[in-house]
């Protein structure tokens, strides 16, 4: 009788657990992030946060760049690893991306003698995929057969990518693409090439080969190796991917600009780190989804946004944007502490 | 040599620097028989199951399976042959539900799309419905992740992943010795059930009552040698403990202490 009383309690504590998604916490801080700056924009400044359509546009816009990468890292810490390099590999290739997409009534294009100019859009975009595919893949190479940390190895490719972009024009910014280049980042077209982009990845991680042994991998490599999983091989794929999708990035982020400068990028790995944190990604690895990261990239844009709504100094901002780092890293050292303890 | 044999070893032996873990071991294990592997601490049979698994390369010795010798790169290697372990350290993904992870390493897709197959998790389940269901192993919810499980329900996953896909032997290392009365209860009977439909096990245990209980012959170990292996209807458990203790040799090789 107490032995079925038991049984029946323990399935049911088993389906509570089953049927409350992480995603829901989430979810529930996205909207009390915005009630909260909603209620502080009424309170301060007599007016809506909001009910903005021009500011929800903007959130959304500049989340989705750096959204694209927090794409790349969230699938990178599911795997239990980390990448430091998003950014300057963006950096990187936003200028070798640009100075094959220059217009030739430019006189100062980086390959005008050569004639490279003016050529088709594809051009530009293969070149710039190629050269976030390429830096991917030696960060996977490097972690997956030296076995040095996934933190070292992208922070070593941080320095030596942003080397590479202030090399390429010694500095100089490159500009003045073609027409065809300039539609890659013009108007909503980061949106939807994020929303492709997350779609994409939602479906390998949940329903494929990929997000299987991705996760498998960071919830117990040793495990992943005796049940025959190609660790290695896997990692080197997961960084690689990682790597094109901060190229597609560049792409989008110099054909929005309309040029390419060395600098550009600066901080976006920690911001697309920051994402998938707080979408519930966990450090540890194994845990962690792209709709979480949608989430985490919308709450991110609401609080930076509400920041300038609120008149907030730029220098604050910044303060206060690595406060937040911090304490998405610490809620999820403690939520796993929790975890351990159950 | 008669037909009937699954495994046999021949000195096999392995050596960490100037450890001898494993000295000279002359081992075998006949169809559908199931045998124990006891011995006191650092008496080699950790060591035993790593370099029959595939997990760690002998330094000497042979193994034959099946009659034929065989050299096992990797655990994957000896999986192939259909030798399944399971580890002490259960190799279990925690973030990973019950039929991910029973089919980890080897899951059914629609079609074959390189890493990027789809995964067919309806037939996975319903798999792992009936390999649970074989070994009359009782799990809640097959869908909940294994970081939300008990330690029994751990072990049991782990080796109703390794009874549904062995098909010529089980290796458990002390399958239970992390687990309650009620929970080891489950792990023998999943055993029994081993032994009814006929696969060989070679199961590492400290516990004797659940040796004697469960296995036909005991192997025991003592400093990296084999000194005796005794059938465990004729014997008893002081006749075992004296073997391990070293007071008492089987093989007669070995001097007794007082």
């Amino acid at each position: 009788m107490a032995e079925a009383a038991g049984a029946a309690a323990e399935i049911a504590e088993a389906s509570r657990r089953r049927s409350y998604p992480a995603e829901l916490n989430i979810f529930a801080g996205l909207v009390i992030t915005a009630l909260v700056f909603e209620g502080l924009g009424w309170i301060l400044l007599g007016q809506s946060f909001l009910f903005n359509p021009a500011r929800l546009q903007i959130i959304i816009l500049q989340v989705a760049i750096v959204g694209i990468i927090a794409v790349g890292v969230t699938q990178v810490i599911i795997a239990g690893g980390i990448d430091l390099s998003s950014g300057s590999i963006l950096g990187a290739t936003a200028m070798i991306a640009m100075s094959f997409a220059q217009t030739g009534t430019y006189p100062r294009a980086v390959f005008i003698e050569q004639g490279w100019v003016d050529l088709p859009v594809i051009v530009p975009i293969l070149v710039g995929l190629g050269c976030g595919l390429f830096a991917g893949l030696i960060n996977g190479l490097i972690i997956a057969y030296t076995k040095i940390p996934p933190f070292i190895a992208t922070l070593g490719m941080m320095v030596s990518a942003r080397g590479v972009a202030n090399w390429y024009s010694k500095g100089m910014p490159v500009s003045f693409p073609t027409e065809g280049f300039k539609v890659i980042g013009a108007g909503m077209t980061p949106v939807i090439i994020l929303v492709v982009v997350a779609i994409v990845f939602h479906v390998a991680l949940r329903y494929t080969l990929y997000g299987r042994r991705t996760y498998a991998i960071g919830s117990n490599e040793h495990a992943a190796r005796v049940s025959g999983i190609n660790v290695e091989r896997h990692q080197v794929l997961v960084y690689t991917i990682a790597g094109l999708l901060a190229g597609l990035a560049a792409l989008v982020l110099c054909s929005r600009n309309l040029t390419a400068q060395a600098g550009m990028g600066f901080t976006y790995e920690l911001d697309a780190i920051a994402m998938a944190v707080i979408g519930g990604t966990s450090l540890a690895g194994g845990r962690g989804s792209i709709v979480g990261s949608i989430l985490g990239m919308l709450i991110f844009g609401i609080i930076i946004s509400g920041f300038t709504f609120l008149r907030l100094n730029a220098y604050y901002q910044e303060m206060i944007k690595g406060a937040i780092i911090v304490a998405a890293v610490v809620q999820d050292v403690y939520r796993q502490r929790m975890r351990g303890r159950a | 040599m008669s037909d009937d044999i699954v495994l046999r070893t021949e000195g096999l032996t392995k050596h960490y620097g100037g450890v001898h873990a494993l000295d000279d071991a002359d081992f075998q294990l006949r169809e559908g028989e199931h045998v124990a592997v006891v011995g006191d601490n650092g008496a080699g049979k950790s060591t035993f199951v790593r370099q029959i698994t595939g997990v760690e390369r002998p330094t000497a010795g042979k193994i034959f399976f099946e009659g034929r010798e065989v050299e096992f790169r990797t655990p994957i290697e000896a999986r192939d042959m259909g030798i399944e372990t399971v580890f002490q350290n259960l190799a279990l993904a925690d973030d990973l539900d019950v039929p991910s992870n029973l089919f980890l390493g080897r899951e059914e897709i629609y079609f074959n799309l390189g890493p990027f197959s789809f995964l067919n998790e309806r037939k996975m389940l319903a798999h792992a419905r009936e390999a649970l269901n074989a070994t009359g192993i009782k799990i809640p919810d097959l869908r909940n992740k294994i970081r939300n499980m008990s330690g029994g329900q751990r072990q049991c996953v782990a080796i109703s992943r390794a009874a549904s896909f062995a098909s010529k032997l089980i290796i458990m290392d002390e399958p239970t010795a992390a687990l309650g009365v009620q929970e080891t209860a489950q792990v023998e009977n999943i055993i029994r059930n081993l032994k009814t439909r006929g696969i060989p096990l070679i199961l590492v245990s400290h516990n004797l009552r659940q040796v004697f209980d469960l296995v036909d012959r005991i192997w025991v170990f003592r400093r990296g040698r084999v000194v005796g292996t005794v059938e465990a209807k004729k014997s008893h458990a002081n006749e075992v403990v004296s073997l391990i203790t070293g007071v008492k040799s089987g093989t007669g090789e070995e001097p007794a202490f007082a």
